[in-house]
């Protein structure tokens, strides 16, 4: 045992040392031919003679130091080098093609990586919290109105968290934080930020650990308590510039000091779990007893004690939630919630499984493509080296050996393909990793890593294998006299392998054309969401945040709202101006809306998403008055109470008659109804509306403002002129950004273009690598059938005849191809169905689209061999050879 | 030509090699060659050039070591000698080879007297 190993090592360094080792055995070679010729010599020989007697028995020296490497070195190690060394001497003196590869196989790997990194981090990869699967999710079942009905009151949390004996805790935040609802006032501007109200023990239950500092603790959840903040990560680096110091102190938040307890860690990215697209900057106590009085604001997330199923839970969350009241304090409010608990990273990544799956098979079809195609590059150079390869047989160069050479090559190949993929990959992830206005969940975190690493070196060999299989079997298995015979042209193997490249980019076509038809599906339904009437305009709309203290009395608001519309309307190219406290596709709240007398759903309330408003908002939006009017200054803090519905209400609750005029009870009054507008998309372009209500801001009470501006200028451009306004207002306004209405759309629909962009980019890497298949193919074929050709038009044959012959058998190939994609494309359809909007699987202009355009491209890779065919001089052509 | 020469079983020529240092003791690979082919009376095929693959593969086991060193008649030569578990090596290998030769002699004189046990 240890003397093999002894040998085995003693191989590993002698495999390094074989200079010294082998100047070594020469010189005792050499002096045993010396001893011998001196005991020849000493027996009387002549010297000539001696010398020969000597050298004979010894046999060859070549052998005996081939013998002798073999004897202690790696044998197989020297063989690999040797096949290396051959290699890359080939692919120097074939620069072209090792290029190609390269860079086809770069594009492949590279695609096929930052997939994986992407899915790896939105699907493989556990949340980065401690013992995530533990980690549970709890909503109400069926949600009709947005983030209202996915959260609870503070409570019903309360009692949830005592009764419960499922959970090791119960935790959870405000979920109707609107962005910059704080601002940060230091020396310079104010500066807007973000900041999530955490009730307790919200960071324990996930699991997080502060990188400095500490976490809040119990007394700093109670009222009046000294207020407190914890920064993320990010804020601190950014803001503060990392001071470690800042723990003690502390930061003026909308005017008073908070304390700074502690620093989030990096790992921890409350946006990218929580709410995709976001970015939070600080988080403060969220005290239970500010919101008793409030509605349901609090988001759950439980951590479940070790052994207790999810079933378990949820049964015994059936028990408990219908039996909670909504408010002790108010009893009639009634009771009665309930809970479906989902595993938090299922609620996280559940709806995007079957788009990155997708995705995933989108970025494998790439590859296969790739690999058809190099196959299909080998294939022809392995024709073309048909000859070296009978040469090399013919010296005794068994067929492992030479299959073994052609798959170095393709390993050599493969990896240099997989170094420029991972390069690539690189690139795409960390540009992915900074796109914060995706909002996909986890899209920071998405990196190169450990994994993607390995799964690219797999696929790379992977690779390899499938396409150098196949040419290294042919070639190496042909015939070797009929191989050294076979001058190429016209030969019945050459038929054989033109039969099986046919069939390689038959199928390459066939590959491209389900990546087509998806993306063009896709594609299409994308264009029907941007086509999707939103029920407001928002091009050309832009808004911002606006500041101000009006201390809680409704005529000073008023007041303050109408002189900033006045001034804001005053900006040169400002057409309509507006303002709400909440944007649509952004922050969502509901109250409940029910008609004074009417029966719907037995007279319950019925919960609606609120928008509180200045008179003109409805035109600074776009937005579409179906009926009725606009609310006005007029409509003051004592005057009577008016409301603005839309459609969907004003359909619901008073079916068939004109709602004009008539009472709803809501927002905990009643309020006469004045106009009715156009539904809104409020939570993204492809679910449809719902319930919703305007109140004016004179007679409910704001969060925050945001002025909407109505423009032909660019947001930029106006940017200025518009802050400036707002400061002369209110010095104290925050540096906060115009932001074109698009964003809030753009951000809504993001998921869905970044799929669409991700499939389409491939489905054009498909569209090309087929077009270069063809291209092969036929320009192989056309350089094959030069004297076939020469002699038919010797013959007469036009070169039109020829373009056409050409260009018809590269349709031929095509519409094969295109025939077996459309087979795959309806399954390909199936898979995606879910994913499309307003557009069937089996859309018969995208597919005639398709197959449209890959005859085209088809036609017009083939069209450039064809020209070369028709060019022939028949002379010429004929002479050769 | 005369008679054909025996071609050696793979890992005879260690064992020989391994034998003859022993007898000998410390000796450069053309006397190890020579040895080999005189106590074999001639018989033996050995291409004198292949004694250096077995010798650096039994140097690599470790069961002999090498040294240059000068030669009888003042030539610089490398000399192999046999180390302890290179003895034991010998010693185990030599078991083997006796007990196989007589089982072979056995089997091979039972077939010559025409197998009427």
């Amino acid at each position: 045992m240890t003397d093999s190993l002894r040998q085995a090592l003693n191989r590993l360094r002698a495999f390094f040392r074989k200079e010294p080792l082998d100047r070594d055995l020469d010189a005792e070679m050499a002096a045993h031919l010396e001893l011998a010729i001196d005991e020849n010599l000493r027996r009387g020989i002549a010297p000539e003679e001696a010398r020969r007697q000597a050298l004979v028995p010894f046999g060859g020296v070549e052998q005996a130091r081939e013998r002798h490497r073999e004897a202690r070195g790696l044998p197989a190690l020297d063989t690999l080098l040797q096949d290396l060394r051959y290699t890359f001497r080939t692919l120097r003196r074939d620069r072209g093609f090792a290029l190609i590869a390269v860079l086809i196989l770069g594009l492949g790997i590279g695609a096929n990586v930052a997939v994986f990194s992407v899915v790896d981090t939105i699907l493989l990869r556990p949340l980065p919290f401690r013992d995530p699967q533990q980690l549970v999710r709890i909503v109400e079942k069926n949600p009709t109105s947005g983030e209202s009905s996915k959260t609870y009151t503070a409570d019903a949390t309360e009692d949830f968290q005592q009764q419960n004996h499922s959970f090791q805790s119960v935790s959870g935040y405000f979920a109707f934080t609107p962005p910059d609802n704080f601002k940060l006032i230091g020396k310079d501007q104010p500066t807007p930020v973000t900041g999530i109200l955490a009730a307790e023990g919200f960071f324990q239950t996930l699991g997080v650990e502060p990188s400095l500092g500490r976490l809040f603790r119990a007394e700093e959840f109670v009222k009046h308590a000294q207020p407190v903040t914890l920064l993320s990560y990010p804020f601190w680096m950014r803001r503060l510039g990392g001071d470690r110091n800042i723990v003690g102190k502390a930061i003026n938040l909308d005017g008073a000091p908070v304390t700074v307890v502690g620093v989030l860690p990096a790992t921890f990215d409350f946006g990218s779990v929580f709410s995709p697209g976001a970015k939070i900057d600080l988080f403060v106590p969220y005290c239970m007893d500010d919101f008793r009085e409030d509605g349901n604001d609090l988001a759950l997330v439980g951590r479940l004690k070790p052994g207790v199923s999810l079933a378990a839970a949820q049964s015994e969350a059936d028990q408990l939630f219908p039996q909670l009241y909504f408010a002790h304090h108010h009893p009639d409010w009634g009771k009665g919630y309930t809970g479906q608990l989902t595993e938090l990273k299922q609620y996280v990544n559940g709806k995007l499984r079957r788009a990155l799956t997708v995705l995933w098979c989108a970025a494998g079809l790439i590859l296969l493509i790739v690999c058809v195609n190099l196959s299909n590059l080998l294939l022809a150079r392995a024709a073309a080296r048909g000859k070296e390869f009978a040469m090399r047989s013919a010296l005794g160069a068994g067929r492992g050996r030479l299959i073994r050479q052609l798959l170095t090559e393709s390993l050599v190949l493969s990896l240099a393909g997989a170094f420029l993929g991972a390069g690539i990959a690189f690139g795409v992830t960390s540009y992915l990793a900074r796109q914060g206005s995706i909002a996909l969940p986890m899209l920071g975190f998405v990196r190169v890593d450990g994994a993607a690493l390995a799964w690219t070196l797999s696929i790379a060999i992977l690779a390899a294998l499938l396409f150098g299989l196949a040419p290294g079997l042919r070639s190496s298995g042909r015939n070797l006299t009929e191989a050294l015979k076979d001058s190429g042209p016209g030969m019945s193997e050459g038929r054989k392998h033109d039969r099986m490249r046919s069939a390689l980019v038959v199928s390459e076509v066939a590959l491209a054309c389900v990546l087509l038809v998806g993306a063009g599906l896709l594609l299409r339904s994308f264009l029907r969401v941007l086509d999707v009437d939103l029920g407001f305009e928002p091009s050309r709309a832009a808004a911002i945040s606006v500041d101000y203290a009006d201390g809680g009395s409704p005529d000073k608001r008023a007041a303050i709202w109408q002189e900033v519309l006045r001034q804001a309307s005053g900006i040169p190219g400002v057409e309509a101006a507006g303002i709400s406290d909440n944007l649509p596709m952004s922050r969502n709240r509901s109250w409940g809306i029910r008609a004074k007398g009417g029966d719907y759903d037995g007279g319950k309330y019925q919960g609606a998403f609120v928008y509180i408003v200045s008179p003109g908002y409805f035109k600074a939006m776009g937005m579409r008055l179906i009926e009725g009017r606009d609310f006005s200054w007029k409509d003051a803090p004592k005057s009577e109470k008016v409301i603005v519905i839309n459609e969907t209400v004003a359909r619901k609750l008073w079916q068939g008659q004109d709602p004009i005029g008539r009472t709803a009870e809501a927002g905990g009054g009643k309020a006469r109804v004045i106009g009715v507008i156009a539904d809104v998309h409020e939570t993204n372009a492809e679910e449809g509306a719902r319930w919703q209500m305007y109140f004016p801001a004179s007679q409910a009470g704001p969060e925050g403002a945001y002025l909407v501006l109505r423009s032909k200028l660019p947001p930029p451009a106006l940017a200025p002129s518009v802050m400036r306004t707002l400061r002369q207002l209110n010095p104290g306004q925050p540096a906060t950004e115009f932001k074109p209405i698009q964003t809030l759309v753009d951000h809504a629909t993001s998921p869905r273009r970044f799929f669409m962009l991700l499939v389409s980019v491939f489905a054009g890497l498909g569209l090309l690598l087929a077009s270069l298949g063809i291209y092969g193919v036929i320009s192989y074929t056309v350089a094959r059938q030069r004297q076939e050709i020469g002699i038919r038009m010797a013959l007469g044959a036009t070169q039109g005849n020829v373009l056409q012959g050409v260009l018809s058998r590269t349709l031929r190939l095509t519409l094969v191809g295109i025939m077996t994609g459309m087979i795959g494309s309806f399954a390909a359809g199936r898979l995606i169905a879910s994913l499309l909007f307003e557009t069937r699987p089996t859309d018969p202009a995208t597919f005639a689209a398709m197959a449209g355009l890959l005859c085209t491209v088809a036609l017009i890779a083939g069209y450039f061999p064809a020209h070369r065919a028709a060019r022939i001089d028949p002379m010429v052509a004929l002479r050769i050879e | 030509m005369g008679k054909a020469k025996l071609d050696l079983l793979q890992g005879t020529l260690d064992l020989m090699v391994l034998r003859t240092l022993a007898v000998l003791g410390p000796l450069h690979g053309y006397g190890i060659a020579r040895r080999i082919e005189q106590v074999s009376g001639n018989e033996v095929l050995l291409n004198q050039g292949t004694i250096y693959a077995s010798l650096v593969r039994l140097q690599q086991r470790g069961w002999i070591t090498a040294a240059w060193g000068t030669s009888g008649n003042n030539r610089r030569a490398k000399f192999y000698s046999l180390t302890k578990s290179g003895r034991r090596q010998l010693a185990d290998d030599a078991r083997y080879w006796q007990r196989l030769s007589s089982v072979m002699d056995r089997v091979l004189a039972w077939q010559a007297e025409g197998g009427d046990k």
